[in-house]
Formats: structure tokens, C-alpha cells, sequence
């Protein structure tokens, strides 16, 4: 980290406006949504409120991914797949929530099992009836994936982009499974059709506000426990391995179980971000495990700016808003301005937009330049 | 030859006698029974005259009519709102008639099938084996005896010992559909057909088997099956061997472009799909630009490819990639974004549907070796070409002054640049090599897939599988990951299916790599060092 010894001032502070500039929009938005009259200039459509949810979940994704790519060096192209895995676990509660309620009006079976004639409930969705169980699946699904790809891949050293290519291709063999009918997740079409959540209905207004609450609560909450996890010991022996994981071990460091500790959290915040994403924008198919989706995510964070958290969540709502922008008023333009970015962002902004601020900052403050940031030298740490 | 030569000079001096049996066989086809039409079909198609030929071509697609207004049966073409009528025989125009003024001669199945069973018999005197043999297997299975006569002539003179062969099996299913022969007879027919492939000898041996009461010939055609069944498995399992062969050459034609640009430069190019992608979009170009050349315009379309593809491989070499290096990935991201732009280019340049690439004639069919086991032409051309373009990489890297310095730049930066060697225009140009002939790869997939937007895509992850798996940095590794990679994916597929055997080999991947972190053949030495 460069502002080393600024750090500690600067995370309770950063902390603090990132929560304070979080809730306020948050609670802006609800108020306007729900209390203003719907004919009134102030009024916020629920539209505003789902897709602000959506970029949230986006956010919460993107921090994810900070933490292991930013904070570990490992550069995962496959986190759309913990997302997506979280976002099935919350889709199949969703689906036993609609009941009787489906197309076929079968009580014990969902509609797209109806008709491919299965005739009970596979043992893998005997969880979704229950949300606290669901919200266990939805931790521990990408959660256990991510140990076990991690703790191989680690184990033997595979890194760089090695690591990245067979991340890649973890994604690319999920979408092609998830595809499958027999997987018994409704193949093409996914999940969708929901009807209510806890009771609530997912169509009403309050339910939505409701969501986008949760979303911004679980956005802060992650935030937060990353700024603790990257400013403790274990976050700085991160560090450590991610700048030069020879001389870590040298020191007597397990550095696979760093990385492996820190791969796994970040993936079930990735899970997090999908079980919330599900149920605000009413659909998850195998398209959210495309390898696209998840390079798309590391250009969110490479904009907003590496190892910073709140970078990540910047560029993550900046990038979707401006995708948002783009496809409705020229779809065909959407994909130069984001190939664009990917080549701008890495040949001109490595510190992405954060980086470009605080260097901006920098020079007003501070007139005559001072000699170049040295690197951070940190104590040595006893080995673990 | 000689005794063709002879066999046409007298089939010739008949035909001047035979016309007027052609006359009256043809009007023969007027009759409203199919019996009297049957018999003038044969009789027309015996007269070995040249343009019974075009008769019986005429009768099958409806284009020979029955002119109402002077009773006589003539060719005619639909032409304007009437019909365009043509003596039979001489060839001579006869003027039009209106629509309703002539009918075609109608025919039904077992017609169709005579006249099919007589364009067979008439093939066996061909000069070309080949085309004997073709249809003496049409013939297989057959028992008119008008066919098995003209077999059995046939028998008596053919020199070839495949068409014999086949002739031969056709001859013994006859004996043994024929309830009257003796069991000897029988037995003897049934060892003969034993190592036969052709669909009608299983279905004979079938019948035979459970039809028979000797328990000698249910042992002989139990066995007989028996053997052909290993037989099949054995030519299925090579045809399986072709189709992984292909497979492999098809992802060694996408991987050989990266395992330079990644292997041996150690630049990450996500955009190398898309420069696939280019190659094809080149072939349909050249396509589009020589309309009627499209048995030569791969010729073209190879050398086009190159340059496109090489071209835009240095424009990006220059324009990004340049000042990445030593940043593998962001290297990664940026040529993400390229591959994103020029996907959407070529989106709004050709339209995002699929354009289709003409395959030449001769690339099209099939080397049919027996009834189960054909080689396709165009796969068989592809794993050639594969080969072909993987030695000329060879050659180039190994014995050209590019290739030496190229290998010098890779082992060791510095040192090549302390040597005198430019770097800059290395890298720009092994970039362009890579990405030429991942163009050039482009032309073989136009081949076989449909040349679309995301063309490049599809190919991408499969790419870097298998230059990861070989080994990067060595091009031997790359061929040998291709083709165990497509053979393996093959060979899983009866099994589990195309998609399911997709993800076992990734997952196998995946696995093979946390045990091999750097692949089949690993680089040693300074080099292997990041």
C-alpha cells in the first residue's frame, strides 16, 4: 500500500463518508419512492430503486473481487461463477416459494421439472424450503467451491495467469453445465417467475425499497469487514505475499493459506451479492456464469482503482450506470466504450480513478513534488 | 480396356438398329398400366442406346409428357405458361403447347426403383472402379433377378478385386435369401460374406439365424455376425479416431497463433479469437470479391487472411500491447477490450447474423472406405493443412534469422537486446506472425462453421486449454495437447454427450494443471523463470 502512513487516520474516516454517502443515498431514494406521490416531479419510480439495488449487488460483487485481485494478486476471471452460484441458491428458494402457484399448479414440484416429468424433488433442492438454510446454501456453496478449487490450485503453486486461464474455464465448464436440463436448475431458462420472498411480495414497492435496504446494509457490512481484514495481520501478510510470494514463504509463511482463506471469503461475498441480486431483478440463468460477465467485473474494478475497496465500489456503479446510459441510447456503441475502457484504463490509469484523484490531490497539496512514494516497509511479522 | 473399347463400338453399331424398338418402347410408356410402363422402361434401358439416358432422367423428374393433341410421348420443359416439347430420340424442337395440352407421364415407386436398379446395372460397365464399385453396393441386397443377372455377367469379367468383391457379397446374399439352396451352398455363401460390412448381409445373417432349423448354419451365421460386429467396432473406433483427429487439428490451428504470442512472447491475447475471427471474415470477403471463383479462392483467401489478420496483430502489438510488457495481466484485460471493439466492429460492418463461406467442390464428399467408415474430405484437408501450417511455424522459428532472434528475445530479453537484436521490431513482428496464422486459421473454420461475430469466442478458452496443457513455450507440446485433447474429447462424447464431454475435459484441465502447474512439456531453464 502507498499511503501507509496515513492508512489508519484515513480508514475510519474513509469509512465513514463511504457509509454516510451510502445510507443517505439509499434512504433518499426509499423516502422519495415510497412517500412522495407517484404524479410528483420528486417522485423515484421503482425502476430507479431495482436498479439501484442492482448496481449495489454490483458494488458488493466488485469489493469481492477487490479483496482477492486488489489485496491477494490473484486476478480471478471467474467470480461471476460464485456469483451466479449464490444467485441459484436464493433463485431456488424463490422457485419453492412460488408453491402451487406455477404454470402447471403442482405443489411439490417447480414448473420446469413438471415438464421435463421428473417426479420429485431432486436431494440438492430439499434446502430451498427453509430461507434460513438458503441463506447457509448461499454462503456455502460458492464458499465451498472456492475452498476446494482454491485449496488445489494454491496447494500447487499455480498462479499469474495460469490461475487466471483455469479460473476462466471453472466459469466456462459451470455455464456449460448449468445449460444442461439434467443439472436440474432449469437449464436455458434458469429460474424466474418469482412470486414473493418471505411472504412479501416481490412486486410491491415496499418489498423493493425493503431489498435495497438489505443490499446496501450487506454492501457496508462487507465493506467494513474488508477494511478490518486488510488493515489486520492477516490482511498485511496478504499483502506481503501478493508483492512477492517467494520472499513471504521464505520468512516461514503458509502464504497457499492466505490466499486461500482470503479466495474463499471473497467468493462467498460474491454469493452474497447474487443471493440479494436474484430477487431484485426477478431472473438467474446460466448466462450469469459467461466468462464475459466476469472479465466485465474485473474492468469495474480496474476503473474505479485496485486495493482500495471503495474504488472497486465506484467503479462498479459508474461503469453500470454509464452501460445502463449507453444501451438505452445507442446499444451498438455499448461495447467500444467498454472495450475502450478496458485498453484506456490499463495503458493509462493503472490506480484507476481513485488512483487519478489522489495523485490530482497530491499536487495541489503538496506544490514542490517530492521525490518518488517510496515502498512500503512494513515490520517484520512473526510467521504465523 | 481394349474389351470396353470393343463393348462400346458394338453397343454403338446397335444402336442404330435398335431406334426403332426405342420408338416403340418409348410410346410403350404411354400405356395407363405400370406393367406395360415397366417393360418399356426395361426395354428402353437395354437398348443401350446413348439418349435412353435421358429418357429415364426425363421420366424420373417428371420432364417427359405425354403430348395430347398427337398422342405421342416427347421431353418437355416448363417454359413460359406452356411446355417447351423436344423429340425424344432425335432432339429436334417440336414447338410449344399450352400448359393443359400435355401431362407429365406419371410413375410410382417401384417404377422409380427400376429405372434406379437399371442406372446401377448400367453403371457396372463403367471404366472408372470406383464408380463400379459405388454401384455394385447400390446393388447389394437386390434380388431382381434381371440385376442378379447383369451381376453375374459382370462377375465374369471384372478385373478389380474390390468391385469383384462387393459383387461377390451381393451374389451370396441372393444364394442366401433363396429359400431352395442347399444347406452346403448356404454355409459356404455364409463364410463368404463373413467380413462384410454392407448393411444387407447383416440383415441376411439375421434372417438366416432365425429362420433356419440346421443348427450348423445358425452356428455359422451367429459367428458370422459376430465377427462383423467386431469388424464395425473396430472401423467405429476409427472413425472415432478421425473425428478426434479433426477435432485436434481444429484446435490446433486456433492454439499454434497463441502458443506464439503466449508461449513464446508471454503476452496474454485475449483478442486472438477474434483475429480468427478476421481470417474468416477474409475468406467470406474473398468469396464475395470472385464470385465465380470459389474453387480457387482459398488459394487467395490463405495469403489474405495472413496479411489481415498479421496487420491488425502489429496495430495492436503497437498500439497497446507495447506498453504492457512484463504485466501479464493487464496485458489480459487490454486485449479483452480489443477483442470487444473488434467483435462489435465486425458486428456493425457485416451484420451480427452468420455469413456462410462456399466450400469448394472439391472439398466437399467423401473417401468412403466401407459402408461404416468414410473420411470426409474436408476434415481430411484440414488435418493436412494443420500439419502443413504447424512445419512452416517449425521451419520458420528454426531456420530463419526472424525465428532465431525471435527465440533469442524469448529466452532472454536483456541479453537479446545487448546482443544488438531490436526489440521492438521482434516483438511487433512475432506478434504479426502469431496473429497471421491465426488468421490463416480462420480460413480452415470458415470450412466448417459458420463465420459469425462471435466466431472467435467459441474458440478462445479452448485455445489457451490447450497451449497451457502442452506446455507454453513449446510448439511440440501444442500439438501433441491438440490432438490428445480432441482424440480424448472424441472419445467421451458417445458416452456422455457433447456438452457433458466438453466439461470433462475442462475439469480434467483444470485438475491436470494444479498437479502440472506447467504442463505436459515443461520449459526448463532461465526461461521457465517469470
Amino acid at each position: 500500500m502507498r499511503h501507509s502512513d496515513l492508512k489508519t487516520a484515513l480508514t475510519d474516516r474513509a469509512a465513514k463518508v463511504f457509509i454516510g454517502v451510502l445510507f443517505s443515498a439509499v434512504i433518499l431514494v426509499a423516502l422519495l419512492n415510497l412517500l412522495v406521490p407517484v404524479d410528483s416531479a420528486l417522485h423515484v419510480s421503482s425502476y430507479t430503486v431495482t436498479l439501484l439495488g442492482k448496481y449495489l449487488c454490483y458494488a458488493l460483487l466488485a469489493l469481492a473481487l477487490d479483496l482477492v485481485w486488489g489485496f491477494g494478486g490473484i486476478l480471478s476471471l471467474g467470480h461471476g461463477a460464485f456469483f451466479a452460484l449464490g444467485g441459484y441458491a436464493m433463485g431456488m428458494y424463490l422457485m419453492r416459494q412460488i408453491g402451487d402457484r406455477g404454470v402447471y399448479g403442482n405443489p411439490n414440484l417447480p414448473d420446469f421439472m413438471v415438464f421435463l416429468n421428473w417426479k420429485e424433488l431432486p436431494w440438492y433442492w430439499q434446502a430451498s424450503d427453509h430461507f434460513g438454510l438458503t441463506l447457509l446454501l448461499v454462503g456455502l456453496a460458492p464458499g465451498l467451491l472456492a475452498f476446494v478449487f482454491g485449496w488445489l490450485a494454491f496447494r500447487s503453486r499455480v498462479t499469474g495467469v495460469y490461475l487466471s486461464i483455469i479460473t476462466q474455464a471453472l466459469t466456462y465448464a459451470l455455464m456449460l453445465a448449468f445449460f444442461r436440463n439434467e443439472f436440474g436448475f432449469g437449464g436455458n431458462n434458469g429460474l424466474t417467475d418469482f412470486k414473493d420472498i418471505l411472504g412479501f411480495s416481490l412486486q410491491a414497492d415496499s418489498t423493493r425499497v425493503a431489498l435495497l435496504i438489505a443490499t446496501a446494509l450487506a454492501l457496508a457490512g462487507a465493506f467494513v469487514l474488508c477494511r478490518w481484514i486488510t488493515g489486520s495481520r492477516l490482511g498485511r501478510v496478504t499483502l506481503a505475499v501478493r508483492d512477492g510470494e517467494s520472499r513471504a514463504r521464505f520468512l516461514g509463511y503458509r502464504t497457499e493459506h492466505y490466499k486461500l482463506w482470503i479466495f474463499t471469503l471473497s467468493a462467498v461475498l460474491a454469493g452474497i451479492a447474487g443471493a440479494l441480486y436474484v430477487p431484485q431483478v426477478g431472473i438467474i440463468n446460466p448466462g450469469e456464469f459467461s466468462p464475459l460477465n466476469s472479465i466485465e467485473l474485473v474492468v469495474w474494478v480496474a476503473v474505479g482503482g485496485r486495493a482500495t475497496l471503495y474504488g472497486a465500489v465506484i467503479g462498479a456503479i459508474l461503469v453500470n450506470y454509464g452501460k445502463t446510459v449507453f444501451t438505452g441510447v445507442m446499444p451498438e456503441a455499448w461495447l467500444f466504450a467498454l472495450g475502450g475502457l478496458f485498453v484506456a484504463v490499463t495503458v493509462f490509469l493503472p490506480q484507476g480513478l481513485v488512483g487519478l484523484a489522489s495523485d490530482l490531490l497530491k499536487r495541489k497539496r503538496r506544490t514542490p513534488p517530492t521525490a518518488p512514494q517510496t515502498t512500503n516497509k512494513e515490520s517484520p511479522h512473526e510467521p504465523a | 480396356m481394349p474389351r470396353v473399347l470393343i463393348l462400346l463400338l458394338v453397343l454403338i453399331g446397335a444402336s442404330g438398329l435398335a431406334r426403332a424398338d426405342l420408338h416403340e418402347a418409348v410410346a410403350g410408356l404411354g400405356s395407363r398400366s405400370f406393367d406395360d410402363k415397366a417393360q418399356a422402361i426395361e426395354q428402353i434401358a437395354r437398348s443401350g442406346d446413348p439418349q435412353a439416358t435421358v429418357i429415364l432422367d426425363a421420366l424420373e423428374s417428371r420432364e417427359l409428357v405425354e403430348d395430347r393433341a398427337n398422342q405421342r410421348i416427347v421431353l418437355g420443359e416448363k417454359g413460359g405458361d406452356g411446355w417447351v416439347l423436344k423429340d425424344p430420340i432425335s432432339g429436334e424442337a417440336l414447338g410449344t403447347v399450352g400448359s393443359r395440352d400435355a401431362r407429365p407421364v406419371v410413375i410410382n415407386n417401384r417404377l422409380r426403383e427400376l429405372i434406379h436398379n437399371l442406372r446401377a446395372v448400367a453403371a457396372l460397365a463403367s471404366a472408372n472402379p470406383l464408380e463400379r464399385r459405388a454401384a455394385a453396393s447400390q446393388l447389394v441386397g437386390n434380388d431382381d433377378p434381371v440385376v442378379l443377372d447383369a451381376l453375374r455377367e459382370r462377375q465374369r469379367e471384372e478385373d478389380n478385386p474390390l468391385v469383384s468383391g462387393v459383387i461377390d457379397t451381393a451374389l451370396n446374399i441372393a444364394v442366401l435369401r433363396n429359400p431352395d439352396t442347399e444347406l452346403a451352398v448356404r454355409l459356404n455363401a455364409i463364410d463368404a460374406v463373413a467380413g462384410s460390412l454392407e448393411p444387407a448381409v447383416r440383415n441376411v445373417l439375421r434372417d438366416r439365424f432365425s429362420e433356419t432349423d440346421a443348427s450348423s448354419e445358425k452356428r455359422a451365421a451367429q459367428k458370422a455376425l459376430a465377427s462383423i460386429d467386431a469388424r464395425a467396432e473396430r472401423y467405429q473406433m476409427a472413425d472415432t479416431l478421425f473425428f478426434g483427429l479433426s477435432l485436434g487439428s481444429v484446435l490446433l490451428l486456433a492454439a499454434i497463433g497463441l502458443a506464439i504470442t503466449f508461449g513464446v512472447m508471454g503476452v496474454i491475447n485475449m483478442a486472438h479469437g477474434e483475429l480468427i475471427m478476421l481470417g474468416a471474415y477474409t475468406t467470406y470477403m474473398v468469396q464475395q470479391i470472385f464470385p465465380q471463383g470459389h474453387e480457387w479462392s482459398l488459394l487467395v483467401a490463405v495469403p489474405a487472411a495472413f496479411l489481415v489478420s498479421g496487420f491488425a496483430g502489429v496495430l495492436i502489438e503497437r498500439l497497446v500491447i507495447r506498453f504492457l510488457y512484463g504485466r501479464p495481466l493487464e496485458t489480459l484485460l487490454a486485449t479483452f477490450g480489443v477483442s470487444l471493439i473488434l467483435q462489435q466492429a465486425v458486428r456493425l460492418i457485416f451484420s451480427p447474423l452468420n455469413r456462410t463461406v462456399v466450400t469448394p467442390e472439391w472439398m466437399s464428399g467423401a473417401l468412403q472406405i466401407n459402408p461404416v467408415f468414410s473420411l470426409t474430405f474436408n476434415r481430411l484437408y484440414i488435418v493436412f493443412f494443420a500439419l502443413a501450417v504447424f512445419l512452416l511455424l517449425q521451419l520458420v522459428l528454426k531456420k530463419t534469422r526472424l525465428g532465431l532472434q525471435v527465440r533469442a528475445v524469448s529466452q532472454n530479453r536483456n541479453t537479446a537486446r545487448g546482443l544488438g537484436i531490436r526489440r521492438e521490431r521482434v516483438n511487433a513482428l512475432t506478434f504479426g506472425l502469431g496473429s497471421g496464422i491465426a488468421g490463416i486459421a480462420g480460413v480452415a473454420l470458415a470450412q466448417l462453421t459458420n463465420v459469425g461475430p462471435n466466431l472467435g469466442q467459441a474458440y478462445i478458452i479452448d485455445s489457451f486449454m490447450v497451449v497451457v496443457f502442452g506446455g507454453v513455450g513449446n510448439l511440440w507440446g501444442t500439438l501433441t495437447a491438440a490432438f490428445g485433447l480432441g482424440i480424448a474429447n472424441k472419445l467421451i462424447e458417445p458416452m456422455a454427450g457433447a456438452v457433458l464431454a466438453k466439461i470433462v475435459i475442462l475439469v480434467f484441465i483444470i485438475l491436470f494443471i494444479q498437479r502440472k502447474p506447467r504442463g505436459l512439456f515443461p520449459q526448463r531453464g532461465r526461461a521457465a523463470e517469470e
